[in-house]
């Protein structure tokens, strides 16, 4: 409802913008007339719920084809960038994390806690513009554009996908790793790891069993919020890497003012952050043994 | 002495907290020696030093703390200049070390049983062996069912319980030295005192020597040989338990014990005695004896020269150049208490008829206070006992109407029904109840300075501004005893016993007419629980005010009791003057939870056991609520029929089954509870 709401919102005629300035007004008319942008927003608002119902997300304005076809290879686009930013940045953050916990105060964790703030502070773009013109235009080892040519390997696509994950992993560093690392200092205090050094066991098993088991569980719910991010707010990466995923999707629609492609993409990244939160719900209470048996005595 | 080499000698050891670059020092010179097999305590207040010397020797400081100088040897081994390793096998062979809160000792995601084997497999056994081991060394722990266990997590099992894993843990690689670091605090009476047998009866099979280190005299009195009394990181006296505790011979340990209300002492007959001033700040090195501020028998000689350790008995020393004239310590308080309290007039303030509240819980009704019946009186002290889910705290939060009691429950102040809600009942009635925290660190607003959290509670309560409020807050902080230059500080800078003063102070401010004060000297040590003691006694002589006093601790029930209510499970089982709950007969769970509480005087009595644990309040016992654990049980009529809350003598009541005569014969064969000082 917010979703149509916005997109209604939205000022201009949509004939008009998908026919350009210069077209003629009945020409614009007949489009609105073909479109159903005529009638009442109520009416409109029917439909298109009607629509969802039904499995039916619409046609597309601009691009006179089911809103579909264009809306599912763009997802999977983007979920293949956000599972490779994923696989790089949660272990590092974590691991960046666990180390600045370990030597708190120190100068390795000044480092990492600065850095990694400073890093997630840098927004997207500037990130994004960065690493293109390090590694595309100076090094010249990965290419500008994300976008792999059609049947390319998995091993391509994922170093034509390197630097718009690099400079996701960049933004997402300092979140997850901080925190990693206050998990971690809490759990390093906490009286039950003073036990396990106390039974004579060595650090490693120490930090491996008591430590960090219990200092990543709030890190999990934290990385799950972030798969909503990266869904969602990769409409400028998506952009400067000229990737066609959901968030370039998402752009050329509202330029457009192809209503039903603005409120199908905005509905499903709204459904992939609903679900990410949940699987983190549940993931979190599946490692929590304190929720998980809360119900037996 | 046996020929095996001391389970543990500490040869002078210094240690050391780094804060803000300076040095200071916690633990000065202490040397002590533990025998093979022996049991030796470590008293003293929080802040002398006790812990870090627990820590020290089991290589364990804060990354700030370090050991000066000094040698630590267990079971002949040097323990300075041990390398990382050695120190992990030391702790994997030679010493254990089990502390307070076992619900935070044991990790929270890992089940039991993987805990204890990982003890184990330290020493080079895993899998189905060390599962096997585990199982035997909970059996060890007397716990019934081991294999259920193993597969608990910690969150599954009892305080009492997990205490018990604990010790299994710390047992279980067979150590020479097993360290008890106030290892029943926070625990139930009855629960403590089983915690406590365990640990006697493992000592006496496995021959572990034990270092135990409490703030409970008496705890140490019933499980150690020997005792050494630790000040600012000073041993100051040491010798056999019963000498100590029985015929001190430093000004210390004499002020210690006398701070105790113990031996049936009470309000009205004796004030407690305390220690004046503070314990020196961390590092400030005092010239001649540590003591020397505090001490009522102070001389030149002591600011200048500190006393070495003299001899003064067999096996005892005392740091102090008067040690044959300590006990002539002058007394801080006139023990008699200067002015009478007034007699309670027996007309109630507070009345609570069929008092219940119900919670839910998981679809479970759980039930929290039962049907409750008690009329506090005008003047007088209600001392509230029971152990933890007896519904103490919720009765009291009834009372004050933060929490609605169930439907049908009648709460009337001086006689006029009061509304379920605090915010339904008029500003007059909201100040006649307040109550004073356990924990005052959590009760004050951090951010406020004492004046502005007493102002505001009597701008709340009175209306009052201005000059006439800043006249009371002055008059307020006299009558708590709290320096007026104290007014601008903030709860942080004051130690635990001056912000319970502020606490006390905020709930005088309406002058209320009855306040409930929840375990409001838990947290504190004994000198200034005395002190806290002897104020709200002071408060009630002055002022008439009426006390409802919860507390786990039954010396200082009966202190400041004029009347006692024993709850468990919500029901109310024995009320009564206090001298005569104390006296036998007793209603058999009274008898229980005094028999669990050891004395200072350490006359062994005959322990009272209940069986299993506290039912759960979902499903109540059917009959009498303590029939599944009283050891008196009758039969059947107990299993089926609740007992009448019956008035066995006037003013006397008591819900048992068993005849009031019976009762009398069987537990007169007992020497119960009557002790002298």
């Amino acid at each position: 409802m917010i979703i149509f709401a916005a997109a209604q919102i939205l000022p201009g005629d949509v004939g008009r913008a998908i026919l350009g300035p210069f077209a003629d007004q009945r020409a614009v008319d007949q489009l609105n007339e073909e479109l159903g942008t005529n009638r009442s927003v109520v009416v409109q608002y029917a439909d298109w719920i009607g629509g969802i119902l039904r499995g039916d997300l619409g046609d597309s304005y601009a691009f006179r084809r089911p809103v579909e076809d264009l809306v599912w290879p763009a997802l999977q686009n983007s979920a293949k960038l956000a599972l490779l930013a994923f696989v790089i940045v949660v272990p590092v953050a974590i691991l960046g994390g666990v180390v600045a916990a370990l030597g708190e105060g120190r100068f390795r964790d000044r480092v990492i806690s600065i850095g990694g703030l400073s890093a997630t502070a840098i927004p997207e773009f500037v990130w994004a513009v960065f690493l293109i013109i390090v590694f595309a235009l100076w090094l010249d080892v990965l290419p500008v554009s994300a976008q792999a040519p059609d049947g390319a390997g998995v091993l391509t696509q994922a170093r034509y996908l390197l630097l718009p994950a690099l400079a996701l992993v960049f933004v997402l560093f300092g979140y997850i790793a901080r925190m990693a690392r206050a998990g971690t200092i809490e759990a390093l205090d906490a009286d039950y790891a003073r036990t396990a050094y106390l039974k004579g066991l060595p650090r490693r098993t120490v930090l491996r069993r008591h430590v960090l088991r219990n200092s990543l569980l709030p890190t999990i719910a934290v990385v799950a919020t972030q798969v909503g991010y990266l869904f969602g707010g990769l409409v400028v990466i998506e952009l400067i890497f000229n990737y066609h995923g959901i968030g370039e999707l998402l752009y050329r629609a509202v330029q457009r003012q192809d209503f039903p492609l603005i409120q199908s993409t905005v509905l499903l990244i709204g459904i992939v952050y609903l679900l990410a939160t949940l699987a983190a719900d549940i993931l979190y209470s599946l490692l929590n043994p304190r929720i998980r048996l809360a119900h037996e005595e | 002495m046996s020929l095996a080499a001391p389970a543990l000698e500490l040869d002078d050891l210094h240690v050391a907290y780094t804060v803000r670059g300076v040095d200071r020092a916690v633990l000065r010179g202490v040397t002590l020696a533990i025998a093979a097999g022996e049991s030796y305590g470590l008293v003293g207040e929080s802040g002398c030093g006790k812990s870090t010397a627990a820590f020290a020797l089991m290589r364990y400081l804060p990354r700030n703390g370090k050991i000066t100088g000094g040698s630590i040897r267990i079971a002949g081994e040097e323990l300075m200049g041990l390398s990382a390793d050695g120190v992990r096998r030391l702790r994997a062979t030679q010493v254990s070390m089990v502390y307070q809160d076992p619900g935070a000792a044991l990790n929270p995601s890992m089940r039991v049983g993987d805990q204890v084997a990982e003890v184990f497999a330290v020493a080079g056994t895993s899998g189905g062996d060390a599962r096997e081991r585990s199982r035997e060394m909970l059996a060890r722990v007397q716990i019934s069912d081991p294999d259920r266990v193993l597969r608990r997590y910690p969150h599954q099992l009892s305080g009492g319980m997990q205490q018990r894993v604990v010790i299994a843990m710390a047992l279980a690689s067979d150590p020479t030295l097993l360290i008890l670091d106030e290892p029943t605090t926070g625990l139930d009476a009855t629960v403590e005192a089983e915690v406590l047998d365990l640990v006697a009866n493992l000592r006496a099979e496995l021959g572990t020597s034990v270092l135990f280190i409490s703030h409970n005299l008496a705890v140490i009195r019933k499980m150690c040989e020997r005792v050494g009394v630790l000040y600012a990181g000073r041993l100051v006296e040491e010798g056999p338990a019963e000498a100590v505790f029985g015929d001190p011979r430093h000004p210390y340990t004499v002020g210690l014990l006398r701070c105790i209300p113990r031996g049936g002492l009470r309000k009205d007959e004796h004030r407690l005695d305390t220690i004046p001033g503070f314990l020196p700040q961390l590092g400030e090195v005092p010239g001649g004896c540590v003591f020397a501020d505090r001490c009522g028998l102070v001389r030149e000689v002591c600011r200048e020269h500190e006393p070495p350790l003299y001899p003064v008995g067999p096996g005892r020393t005392s740091r102090c150049h008067f040690h044959a004239e300590a006990q002539s310590l002058p007394r801080t308080a006139a023990p008699q208490a200067d002015a009478a309290f007034r007699e309670p007039d027996g007309v109630p303030v507070v009345r609570a008829e069929n008092v219940a509240k119900t919670f839910r819980h998981e679809g479970h009704d759980v039930r929290a206070v039962d049907a409750l019946s008690v009329a506090v009186r005008a003047g007088e002290t209600l001392g509230l006992v029971g152990e933890s889910g007896s519904g103490k705290t919720t009765f009291a939060r009834v009372l004050l109407g933060l929490t609605p009691p169930d439907d049908g429950s009648v709460i009337e102040l001086d006689g006029r029904l009061l509304a379920d809600r605090i915010t339904k009942r008029d500003p007059e009635e909201v100040r006649a109840l307040q109550i004073v925290f356990q924990n005052p660190d959590s009760a004050l607003n951090r951010r406020f300075t004492v004046r502005r959290i007493i102002g505001r509670a009597l701008t709340k309560l009175l209306g009052t501004r201005g000059a006439e409020r800043d006249t009371r807050v002055r008059a307020l902080a006299d009558a708590v005893r709290l320096d007026a230059a104290l007014l601008h500080s903030r709860p942080g800078q004051l130690s635990g016993g001056l912000k319970q003063r502020v606490a006390i102070a905020r709930a005088f401010a309406g002058e209320p007419r009855l306040v409930v004060c929840d375990e409001p000297t838990s947290a504190l040590d004994v000198s200034v629980q005395a002190a806290i003691l002897n104020l709200l006694a002071d408060l009630q002589r002055d002022r008439g005010v009426t006390y409802l006093f919860i507390s786990h601790d039954l010396g200082v029930v009966r202190y400041l009791s004029d009347r006692i209510a024993v709850l468990y499970l919500g029901r109310l089982l024995e009320l009564g003057p206090a001298e005569a709950v104390f006296e036998p007969p007793h209603h058999p769970y009274t008898e229980a939870l005094l028999s669990a509480v050891p004395t200072l005087e350490g006359e062994e009595r005959p322990r009272i056991r209940l069986a299993g644990e506290i039912p759960g309040h979902s499903e109540p016992p059917s009959g009498c609520v303590f029939h599944p654990r009283c050891p008196r049980k009758l039969g059947e009529v107990c299993e089926l029929e609740e007992p009448p809350l019956a008035e066995v003598t006037p003013g006397r009541f008591l819900r048992c089954h068993i005849p009031l005569e019976d009762l009398r014969r069987l537990q007169a064969q007992l020497p119960q509870g009557k002790t002298t000082s």
